[in-house]
């Protein structure tokens, strides 16, 4: 498998380490509720097709980046900088 | 017999090897296989299961039968296909599965037990009793049953790895690839070939064509010269493309030097690449299928198309007297070349009654080979006639032709199932299973060399293709002889016989994955190449469904067998994985260090001194010397990293239980990190050297999980902090002095007072060692008045030395990881042992480390009921007068029985401490509470057990005033 990491180009999957869905990235505010805080820590979908997620560019640049895979066929949708999705 | 020049052999150059022990001539150019066909050895090994004499089947890596041990000793490698083996002065070479010798096999006797020995006879006959299996019956047949065998010993010579980068890939250099080729490398594109034989060319070196108006051969010369001149193109012979992968990547073996007698020095035996397309062509070609027919075994009879590339390639005719046996065109071929070379033919029989092959040779057509014979070699076979009745012909090799199999097995990898297409009898590609691969030429179904010719330019751009030969398949379907006695072999390599599968349909094993595993047809080391297709066609008589609707069962990587050596690579023994040493080794070297490793470091374990002989006299006095004089260890290896910027002091509130923002300048704070699913991540100390300055340490374990988790904080949930930081691991040398006498060893060293005052306890001064800059640290890990002092990497070995010699001056010196171990459980502080994932802070007694006054990763979840309380186990102290405590025993009350209903926790460190006796630290139910209770450390594992006292977990100056000084 390979990843584009906008900064660093086509790498092999080797280079990265995955965290989890994209969810993730949407921490709960701390008075938020328990169930919000269960979801946001435990509870994940679980589809058969397109699937955001985070992964780590670990041995590359350190990026975060957030991949639009496929989990049928492990085709890389998209892959942005989690940072700018975020700001 | 060599009959005649063959494309491939330099007739000048003799090859002497041996086989079984016995010299052999070949010529240069020869495999093992035509170079035994070019001296009439037509036996070359022992079937799998029944040991019956076989010969070579094919010519390519497709050969299920002849198969050989090559090389001795260390560097002997089993199973090696004569097909492929390219021969070389003194190559030792033995046949494989045969005792005391090919010709006089003893186990062949299980071929007259073969009546009992059919499909599914392991799983009925060995099921009782089950311990058996293992000890008995399983080691037995391995020893009956098996190919050849590996020498056990450290195999000799390298395997490497290899990556290679391409826009256009292409899998196979006969015709198709040889014009896609030069195709788009006359554009410029960066073109990668690679082809499983010695050179290119394919089946252009096998066949009596002409091409672009000459011989099929010289033209592929010619084309493969040009590819050479291409500096955009890489041409890789030797090289079988094995796998297809996510990401347009693809696995390939290259045969590097296993056909040469003295490689050149440092090369490899081989190299596995990893080849990443853009684009990727295969042009794998096809296989030619045989025809089931009682006793089709014997050494003789083989693929029509091997027979062509023996007499082609090699100059070598199969035998003296060769009948054909066909049901398409293709065999009629062969005659023609056969005749040419001067090689008689005894018949043409063909399968199809209503075609005219107007050869000069008897012909038999609508016909069939109902018998054969020959013990150790065809002699002659019977035929039966178009009316009745049969035909005996004498014949010492048999061409067969059963058709064509487009190799499709790497358009499978990704998931993919091939095509039926009635009109060729065969399965093609389907389209699109491999993102970015397109099948072309007999690997796509289109077996004309003008074909492939004209699919090769046109999926390489388009262009001019030579003039060649654009016969039509002419095939009729024909899979085996019915109505006839004998056994019909249709895997060779497992014998698996017709009769097989029918059992197998007999006893419901009807899907093929089913019907394969229960007959093994197809799971040798050919992965059925010949076989499968053979199989298919008899499950779907009987089960009376087209062969498409049988299915056909998973081809997986590799496409043909690949060392596992060379997926390792060099990735083994001393360079399985990197080694990180500290900047205190060489000195740790001169003063004979052991080692224990941490992660991938290598720390010091203890030093040790005059006749000390065990770990435990040198960690002893270590820990004496930290306890009376002063120590000095390398704690370099803990994680450093330095945080910068104004969002800094935000990121650590955020990461840190605790709340760092309120640190002073020059001041160090002790600091927990939790996961946000509230147990404990790491500790560690986080000093503030400046306004917007932090240096954080990790544990030596966990520090590139902390650094990740980090960038995760800062770059996807605090993406608008400005903060920066980075590890510093690497950068800064940084050794604890520790013990009474540690404050004088430093105030001469720097030439400085360093009372409470400069430095109090958790505290930080920037510090010169004459001109280097430098960072001391008051912070201990050994409870007593202790250092750490850190300066550039590249200082390390030398401040390390003065720190040694100033430490011996005071009565101390050098301690290791056992002394440092045994002073952090007197203390009662926490390693990975104890927050080792399913802990909380309350766990260990740091509950009111959870700042109320902010949020932090994990603390919403800490909260959690169930988190903390009596139920839980809590970090305790235990001390037992009779006997050392171990890590891992168990805890349970005095005179309770050890089972799992009376755990009350266990212990995750222990040690012998010289001054306090046998120490562990333990995770107790309510453990704070029972300080006092009598209990037993009950250690399974060991078989002892140690009656204990539960303590609080500081075994040493609970007030901390020795290390407040």
């Amino acid at each position: 498998m390979r990843i584009e990491c906008p900064q660093c180009g086509a790498r092999d999957v080797r280079e990265f380490t995955y965290l989890g869905a994209a969810v993730l990235a949407d921490r709960p505010d701390a008075d938020a509720t328990t169930e919000a805080w269960q979801d946001y820590v435990h509870l994940r979908d679980n589809p058969a097709g397109p699937h955001d997620e985070l992964w780590h560019h670990a041995m590359g640049c350190s990026a975060w980046l957030r991949v639009r895979r496929n989990t049928l066929t492990h085709e890389i949708l998209t892959v942005t900088m989690a940072q700018e999705d975020r700001t | 017999m060599r009959v005649r020049e063959g494309s491939r052999i330099d007739a000048e150059r003799v090859v002497r090897f041996s086989l079984n022990g016995k010299a052999v001539v070949g010529r240069k150019g020869d495999t093992l296989a035509s170079a035994l066909l070019a001296n009439d050895q037509r036996l070359m090994g022992r079937s799998f299961k029944y040991h019956r004499p076989r010969g070579v089947v094919t010519a390519g890596s497709e050969e299920p039968n002849a198969l050989f041990e090559i090389g001795t000793g260390a560097g002997q490698v089993p199973n090696v296909r004569g097909t492929v083996q390219e021969i070389f002065d003194g190559m030792v070479a033995r046949s494989q599965n045969c005792w005391p010798s090919l010709e006089r096999d003893a186990l062949a006797i299980n071929d007259l037990m073969s009546r009992f020995l059919s499909a599914g006879f392991y799983y009925k006959t060995f099921m009782w009793p089950q311990a058996f299996w293992e000890k008995l019956y399983e080691p037995i047949i391995r020893r009956a049953a098996g190919l050849g065998a590996l020498s056990g010993d450290e195999p000799v010579g390298d395997f490497d790895k290899a990556w290679a980068h391409c826009d256009l890939l292409i899998i196979g250099g006969g015709p198709a690839g040889l014009m896609a080729a030069l195709t788009a490398g006359r554009t410029g594109q960066r073109v990668l070939i690679a082809d499983e034989d010695v050179r290119l060319g394919g089946r252009l070196d096998a066949e009596s064509f002409e091409l672009g108006g000459m011989a099929s051969t010289d033209w592929a010369r010619e084309a493969a010269a040009e590819l050479d001149s291409l500096p955009n193109v890489r041409v890789m012979t030797r090289t079988t493309v094995t796998g297809a992968y996510d990401g347009r990547t693809f696995g390939a073996y290259e045969r590097v030097s296993e056909h040469l007698a003295s490689p050149p020095a440092g090369a490899p035996v081989g190299t596995f690449w990893r080849i990443v397309a853009d684009r990727t062509l295969l042009a794998g070609g096809a296989h030619e299928r045989m025809i089931a027919f009682p006793d089709n075994d014997r050494p003789g009879i083989m693929q029509a198309s091997a027979v062509r590339s023996y007499l082609h390639r090699y100059g070598v005719a199969p035998g003296r007297k060769v009948a054909v046996f066909t049901n398409n065109d293709d065999g009629w071929r062969t005659v023609d070349d056969l005749q040419a070379a001067g090689v008689e033919v005894s018949a043409l029989i063909d399968t199809r009654p209503d075609v005219e092959p107007g050869r000069d040779v008897r012909t038999v057509t609508g016909a069939q080979v109902v018998a054969t014979r020959g013990r150790l070699g065809l002699e002659s076979l019977d035929i039966s006639k178009p009316g009745g009745g049969r035909q005996f012909i004498s014949a010492d090799c048999l061409a067969v032709s059963g058709g064509w199999n487009p190799s499709v097995h790497l358009t499978c990898h990704m998931n993919g199932r091939p095509i039926w297409r009635d009109d060729i009898a065969a399965f093609v590609p389907k389209p699109g299973a491999v993102p970015g691969l397109e099948a072309i030429g007999a690997a796509n179904g289109a077996f004309s060399t003008h074909e492939a010719l004209r699919a090769g330019a046109d999926a390489a751009g388009g262009g001019e293709i030579p003039a060649a030969e654009d016969a039509p398949v002419n095939v009729t379907p024909f899979w085996h002889v019915t109505g006839v006695k004998g056994r019909q072999w249709l895997d060779l390599q497992n014998d698996v016989t017709v009769k097989d599968i029918k059992l197998a349909h007999q006893e419901n094993f009807r899907s093929v994955e089913h019907m394969k595993r229960y007959t093994t047809l197809g799971m040798a080391t050919d992965q059925g190449k010949l076989s499968n297709m053979g199989g298919l066609a008899v499950m779907a008589e009987l089960t009376g469904q087209p062969i498409p609707s049988v299915g056909t069962t998973t081809f997986r990587p590799p496409y043909t067998p690949i060392p596992v050596a060379a997926l390792a690579g060099r990735a083994h023994r001393a360079h399985f994985a990197p080694d990180r040493y500290t900047p205190s080794h060489q000195l740790s070297e001169e003063r004979g260090a052991s080692y224990v490793e941490a992660g991938l470091w290598h720390r010091a374990a203890w030093f040790p001194q005059g006749n000390e002989t065990t770990w435990k006299q040198s960690a002893d006095r270590e820990v004496g010397w930290v306890r009376g004089a002063v120590g000095v260890c390398d704690v370099t290896t803990l994680g450093k990293i330095d945080v910068q910027g104004p969002g800094a002091r935000d990121l650590l509130d955020l990461l840190y239980t605790g709340k760092m923002s309120t640190l002073k300048e020059g001041r160090v704070r002790y600091g927990l990190m939790l996961r946000e699913d509230g147990f404990v991540m790491d500790d560690g100390t986080c000093a503030r050297l400046g306004p917007d300055h932090y240096v954080i340490t990790t544990t030596t374990a966990a520090a590139g999980e902390v650094m990740a988790y980090m960038d995760f904080c800062a770059q996807v949930l605090k993406p608008d902090l400005p903060v920066r930081f980075i590890s510093t691991t690497e950068q800064w040398a940084q050794f604890a002095v520790a013990g009474p006498q540690s404050r004088a060893l430093l105030e001469g060293l720097l030439d400085q007072g360093l009372n409470d005052d400069v430095l109090p306890f958790m505290g930080y001064l920037p510090v010169q060692i004459g001109d280097v800059a430098g960072r001391l640290f008051r912070i201990s890990f050994s409870g007593e008045l202790a250092y750490e002092l850190a300066v550039p990497t590249r200082y390390g070995d030398a401040l390390i030395r003065v720190l040694e010699d100033r430490a011996k001056a005071l009565g101390g010196g050098l301690y290791g990881m056992e002394a440092l171990n045994i002073l952090r459980i007197e203390k009662g502080f926490i390693t990975h042992s104890e927050i080792h994932g399913r802990v909380t802070a309350d766990d260990i007694g740091f509950g009111r480390m959870v700042s109320p006054a902010k949020d932090c990763i994990g603390k919403v979840m800490s909260q959690r009921p169930g988190l903390h309380g009596a139920e839980r186990q809590q970090l305790v102290g235990l001390r037992a007068k009779d006997g050392a405590l171990k890590a891992g025993a168990h805890i349970f009350g005095q005179g309770k029985r050890a089972s799992a209903e009376n755990d009350q926790g266990y212990i995750t460190s222990a040690c012998t401490s010289p001054t306090l006796g046998h120490l562990a630290l333990a995770f107790v139910v309510n453990g704070r509470a029972r300080h006092g209770e009598q209990v037993v450390a009950h250690d399974g594992l060991h078989g002892t057990d140690i009656a204990c006292e539960i303590v609080d977990p500081v075994f040493m100056d609970p007030d901390g005033e020795k290390m407040r000084g």
